[in-house]
């Protein structure tokens, strides 16, 4: 389930939210309940840490609920929730680099071009190879090793699913840069995955199952 | 026209994202169809991307929707709380 697709047609999110406002807080859940995994996963893909990730994404959902009175229907209540975890997860990552000592704010965007990773041919990698552990784990570090500004593209646009023109809104961006960053994270995504996935998955595994 | 490898590769994201000018798609395409390095490039970043997007890759956790709601319930809670009064964090 991703973010773009996790309300359902007969769902009427504003109607939830004003009764919310007015003093129906059990509601809340059912409002933010198709949203638990996207937000997790957000969270997830910043801080690295299992725990923290959890904090994060119910801080951010704790946020969400003291704001809520002030949520507009300006944009859906999704792209809202995005931001707020967004900015939950770059506060808790500022405060980590800090004692790292190195500046997350202006990753260099232009100059310097990505090449992919060049292959004379590609084996299909299916879906069960995930059963894997090694695979989800050179999955997850892949994402982890782009630097914020590319991870978010990613994560929104591919992973989420949200629009070019959605991931644009939430990020605060123009389409363009989101275009140009996107491509740029896809192919550091593929200079480094494709290498490594070729080489963890055999090209012929006759005997032995994924798991 | 003949497209470069090189520019190509420029192309890839929005090939897969289906966002090219027609003419340019298909420049691209001539080239895919000839050039096995750029096919190669075009199927594993699009692979890269299914396999990214599964939800398998970003499990929950045990208990993580428990514990959610469990400390939504503890916090928003009418008597420790409304959605217009905001609160500082305590703990």
């Amino acid at each position: 389930m991703t973010i773009a697709n996790a309300s359902s047609p007969d769902r009427d999110e504003a109607q939830m939210i004003v009764a919310i406002v007015a003093g129906d807080w059990e509601l809340y859940h059912s409002l933010i309940q198709p949203y638990e995994l996207s937000v997790y996963r957000m969270a997830m893909s910043f801080v690295k840490d299992e725990t923290e990730a959890e904090d994060v994404a119910q801080e951010a959902f704790l946020k969400a609920f003291h704001n809520l009175a002030t949520f507009r229907g300006q944009s859906k209540f999704s792209t809202w929730l995005i931001s707020i975890t967004l900015n939950e997860a770059r506060r808790r990552l500022r405060r980590q680099s800090m004692v790292r000592m190195e500046s997350l704010d202006d990753p260099p965007e232009e100059g310097g071009g990505v090449s992919p990773a060049l292959l004379r041919d590609w084996r299909e990698i299916p879906s069960e190879a995930l059963e894997r552990w090694e695979v989800r784990a050179l999955l997850q570090g892949a994402i982890e090793k782009l630097s914020p500004i590319y991870r978010e593209v990613v994560v929104l646009r591919d992973i989420e699913e949200l629009s070019v023109e959605e991931t644009a809104g939430a990020l605060g961006i123009s389409i363009s840069s989101v275009k140009i960053r996107l491509h740029r994270a896809r192919t550091m995504l593929q200079k480094e995955l494709a290498p490594k996935l070729k080489l963890a998955i055999p090209k012929k595994r006759r005997w032995l199952s994924w798991c | 026209m003949v497209l470069e490898c090189k520019h190509v590769w420029d192309y890839i994201s929005e090939f897969l994202d289906d966002s090219l000018p027609p003419e340019t798609r298909e420049l691209v395409q001539k080239h895919l169809e000839t050039c096995e390095i750029c096919s190669a490039i075009l199927d594993s970043t699009r692979n890269i991307l299914i396999l990214t997007a599964d939800d398998r890759v970003f499990e929950l956790p045990a208990g993580y929707s428990q514990r959610l709601h469990a400390r939504l319930a503890q916090e928003i809670h009418p008597a420790n709380n409304r959605p217009e009064k905001p609160t500082q964090d305590q703990d």
